[in-house]
Parts: structure tokens; sequence; C-alpha cells
């Protein structure tokens, strides 16, 4: 990894309407509300971290703000261009890993690369040094003539995060970046990203696992049915809830209560009646949020994605 | 303009890639049907036979060029698409892209033209083993021409198929008739008034009125010439807004 010299987007002008903006934006899908009303504001070297269970709306947005799907209604802009009006300078804006693998199987890693490279019109001197760039951080160098079909998942899915950075997007749309990932692979995606951001890009993301987005995020937003029921810093709306978390066993099933303070916690454990054993009193965290708020445990949740 | 070629191209490039990985089993399959026809009917029944002035392995060999053109541009552009777009999801890359719509359906066209013209080039050749036939520049023109239009609707038929089985269905119920019937194997003159109609809406027809006319040293129908640039420029339109209305 070569720290000193930056592979992230150049500086440019701030626009009024953020890195992006949504304002009331609603895609219906027959009976379904993917996205209900959802309105948004993510600035400029934002970490910006949207969660939410099961077919809340993640994916059907970011859809949406990469072009591929129109809403039904609302707008969107991406630095400062409507996505529906203004498609041709939004594609310019940002990079995208897909949720879904989405690789022409037949093509190699290199062959991949140079694709993106020239549909973003990067000149072939510069396009081939970046190319060489980001293989080698997302070590495929060695598979740079492999067919992606003889590829390992997490291998393609960190093909798809180099591609996603060859043009410097401004902006970089991550949908579940880290599925599949091993855990020495997930850090280095998190030490990307970090480094991305602090070079200036903007960074969106989705993810199932809540401690990533606890250890990434500077703020994250909550979506549950398509609507937004939760926004702000992780810490801030762990206070919210409660720094305390007691669990107590209880006819068999985990229940959770919350207290602004450690002596309120201990003072509910204390009332409890004795034939309560199991009893834990920890620091809540923004899984506790998570759950409190869209009624699911995460575990499940994981478990259904592909 | 330059802009739009230029990405056209990028977009062909990945496909010539693949061609690149894969030309043998490529060249095998698209010259199988071609040369089968060619054994089964201009050998085992066409013997003899005389369709006007020529006998008809002279007849059907540039129909047979027709056909050729006509299944491999549409299975070249079509097939591969319709995977990518509903399967493996990798047209996405190309919807994300910067580029213009008309680049993306231009690009997405040229694999299935450059291969409708090598596989019907290639059995032109074995073709010229067995019968004269006159290669001329209208000749050449008119198969490109015929391969753009088919291209054309294969990607059509990728970017409106909802599954893998619609394009199968695609191919029996517009290409299948078209094959059968439209003026590869026999010559329309004996069919009663309403087939003939029928028959003279199908773009194949146009092709092979075109090829066999050069290829005999016959009259050229230029009004079939027009006839198959408009249907490419249908065709293309076609794409063009099939492409808007996709993504929703
Ligand atoms: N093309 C489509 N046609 C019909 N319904 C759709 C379509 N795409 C998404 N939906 C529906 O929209 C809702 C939201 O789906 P979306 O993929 O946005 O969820 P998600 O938050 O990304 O979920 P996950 O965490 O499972 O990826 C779901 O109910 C889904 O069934
Ligand atoms: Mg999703």
């Amino acid at each position: 990894m070569e720290a000193h010299r930056s592979i992230a987007a150049t500086p440019f002008i701030k626009d009024p309407r953020g890195m992006i903006l949504i304002e009331n934006l609603t895609k219906v899908y027959g009976a379904i509300k993917a996205v209900d009303s959802l309105s948004l504001k993510v600035e400029p070297g934002e970490i910006f971290g949207f969660l939410g269970p099961n077919g809340a709306g993640k994916t059907t947005t970011i859809r949406i703000l990469t072009t591929l799907t129109k809403p039904t209604s609302g707008r969107a802009w991406i630095n400062g261009f409507e996505v529906t009006r203004q498609p041709y300078e939004v594609k310019k804006q940002f990079g995208v890993v897909q949720q879904h693998l989405s690789l022409d199987r037949e093509l190699t890693v290199w062959e991949i690369m140079e694709l993106h490279g020239r549909l973003h019109h990067i000149k072939s001197g510069e396009r081939r040094r970046r190319i060489e760039e980001l293989l080698e951080y997302v070590e495929l160098c060695e598979h740079a003539r492999r067919k992606v079909r003889d590829l390992s998942g997490g291998m393609k899915r960190k093909l798809m995060i180099a591609r996603a950075l060859l043009h410097r997007p401004r902006l970089l749309l991550l949908d579940e970046p880290t599925i599949g990932l091993d855990a020495e692979t997930r850090r280095r995606i998190w030490q990307l990203i970090r480094r991305l951001n602090s070079e200036g890009t903007t960074i969106f993301l989705t993810t199932h696992y809540i401690e990533e987005a606890e250890a990434l995020c500077h703020r994250v937003g909550i979506i549950h049915q398509g609507k937004l029921i939760a926004l702000g810093q992780p810490l801030e709306l762990r206070l919210r809830l409660g720094e305390f978390a007691v669990e107590v066993l209880f006819d068999g099933q985990v229940h959770y209560h919350y207290f602004q303070s450690r002596e309120e916690a201990k003072a509910y454990v204390r009332n409890l009646p004795s034939e309560i054993k199991a009893i834990v009193v920890r620091e809540s965290n923004l899984e506790d949020v998570f759950v409190e708020l869209t009624g699911r445990k995460v575990e499940d949740a994981e478990n259904l994605v592909g | 303009m330059l802009r739009i070629l230029w990405d056209s191209y990028s977009i062909w490039w990945a496909d010539l890639m693949i061609l690149k990985h894969l030309w043998q089993r490529f060249l095998i399959t698209s010259l199988m049907s071609p040369v089968l026809y060619l054994l089964a009917f201009g050998f085992g029944l066409g013997r003899g036979i005389r369709v006007g002035e020529v006998n008809y392995l002279e007849f059907v060999i540039p129909g047979l060029i027709a056909l050729t053109a006509m299944n491999t541009s549409f299975n070249g552009a079509g097939m591969k698409l319709n995977v990518d777009r509903l399967f493996y999801k990798a047209f996405d890359e190309i919807l994300m892209a910067p580029v213009s719509p008309v680049s993306v359906v231009l690009g997405k066209s040229l694999i299935g033209v450059l291969r409708g013209l090598i596989s019907s080039l290639a059995f032109l050749a074995i073709g010229l083993a067995f019968s004269p036939l006159r290669i001329s520049f209208l000749f050449i023109l008119s198969l490109l021409l015929s391969c753009f239009a088919f291209a054309f609707v294969g990607v059509l038929a990728a970017l409106l198929a909802q599954s893998h089985q619609d394009m199968s269905t695609f191919s029996r119920v517009v290409l299948m008739p078209m094959a059968f019937l439209g003026g590869t194997f026999f010559s329309l003159e004996h069919l009663p008034g309403w087939l003939r109609v029928t028959i003279y809406l199908m773009p194949l027809l146009h092709s092979n009125r075109c090829l066999r006319a050069e290829a005999l040293g016959q009259t050229f129908p230029w009004i079939s010439f027009l006839v198959l640039i408009a249907f490419g420029l249908v065709f293309f339109l076609a794409c063009l807004f099939a492409l808007r209305r996709m993504s929703t």
C-alpha cells in the first residue's frame, strides 16, 4: 500500500444540495412500497451508513441513485445533478459496488477493469497505471489473467470494489461491500474505506454487520419498510435509547431494558424478583438501537442474505 | 458523434475479448446448421430440381447465407445480452457507465454483426466450392445490412425478455417462420396471394432477394434493399425505446 499517493477523487466545488439529496422519494412495486417518502441528505466527506432489515428498501434506494431504477415519485440529486434528468452527469459522480455480483464471467480480471476504464474515458497509460495499483491493493495482481468464473466469491467482490474505484468517484455507494469476505480482508476494506474518506471521497454504505457501521460511520440512517425511522450519529442514537442495557432471561427468552446510567440499571436489577437468575448488565450498542426500532434480530436478517 | 462511436467500440471490445477466448466453438456451432441444410436440401433433395433459370443448389446457397446471417446475428447479439442482463447482472455495468443509449445499442449489436458476418462468409466459402456465385459490392453491403438488422432484433429481444424462456419463445415465434417461409428454400411464385403478402413483411425475404439477385447476376431488387434499411432503422429505434423503458 502506497500511503503517500492519493487514489481518491480530486477536490471539487461544494454544492448546496450536498453529496446526496433525496426528497420524498417513493418507489412502488405493485402493492409494495419499497421506498416510502424517503428524505435524506448526505454531506460531502461523510461516511454514511444505511441500515435496515431485509426488504427495507436499501438496495432500491441505491438503484434509484445509480439511475438503474426510476422512482415512482420524488427526486434525488448526486452532487447537485438530478438522477432522473441528468443521468449522464450523475454516472460520472459515483462508483458503486452492488449487493449482487455483477461481473461478466467470461472476461478476465484485467479485462473487467479495462472495460470500466474505457467506459469512463480514462486514457490508456493512466488506465494501466491505475488498474495495476488497484489490483495490487486488493491482492488480485497474480490473478489478473484469470477469468472471473474461476475466482472465489471473495475475490469477485474485491474485484468489484477495485472496479468501482477506478474512475476515482467522489461518491462511493457500497451495498453490503464486505459480505462473504474473511475477517482480515474485511478489515482491509474498512481501512480502504477510511483512507478513501480521508482523501475526500464520500461514502454511502449499507450493511447487515452493525459493528461495521458502528466502527466506520459518522452518521447512520435506519430504514424500515421504506421509511426512514432514525437518523444520527451512532453514539447519539445509542444515548437516545439508553447508554446501558440489561439483558434478562425470563421464560426462556431474553428481554432487553435500557437505562441512562449504570446506577439506574443496577437499581432495576436489584429490584428484580429473586427467581430470575441470568442477568447481564452492559453498555448498549448500535445493534440494540436497530433491534428496538425494527423489531427484528439482526442475526436473522444476516442469514437471509445471499 | 465521435464519442458515441468510441463508446460503442468500448462496449464491443469486451465482447471481442470473449469471442477471442471462444472462437473455435463459435465457428463450429454456427456453421453446423447451414452445412446440414446444404447436405439435406441442396444435395439430398435438390439434384435435378430447377427453380426458373437455375438449378436448386445455386438457388438455395444464397438463401442459406441469408439464413445464417439472420440466425447468427440474432443469437450473437441477443443470447449473451439476455443472460448478462437477467442472470449475471453484468449489463448493469454498461447501464451505469456515462455513455449514451445510442452507444449501448450499437455496442451491443456489433458483436452480433461480426459473428453474423464471419459465419455467413465462412459458409459462403463452402458454398463457392459447389456453385459459382458472383460476389459484388452490393452483395456484401446487403449481407452487412442484414446482419445489422437482425443483430438489432437480437438486442431488442434481449432487452424486452423477462426470462431466458422468452428468448427461445421469441426465436421460435419470429425467427423460425422466417427461416421456413422467408424465401430461403423456395420461390414465392406458386404461393397463394395472402401468404405471399405475409411473407413480404418478413425482413429475411428481403435479405434473400438482395443476396440471391446479386449472387446469380439477376436485376437487383432496390425496393427490397430499401425495405431492409427501413427494417434496420425501425429495429434500432425500437432498441432505444426498450432501453429507455427498461429502467423502471
Ligand atoms: N424489481 C422488483 N420488483 C418487485 N418488487 C421488488 C423489486 N425490487 C425490490 N422489490 C421489493 O422491494 C422491497 C425492498 O427491497 P430492497 O431490495 O430494496 O431491500 P433491501 O433493504 O436491500 O433488503 P436486503 O437487506 O435483503 O438486501 C422488498 O419488499 C422487495 O420485495
Ligand atoms: Mg439489499
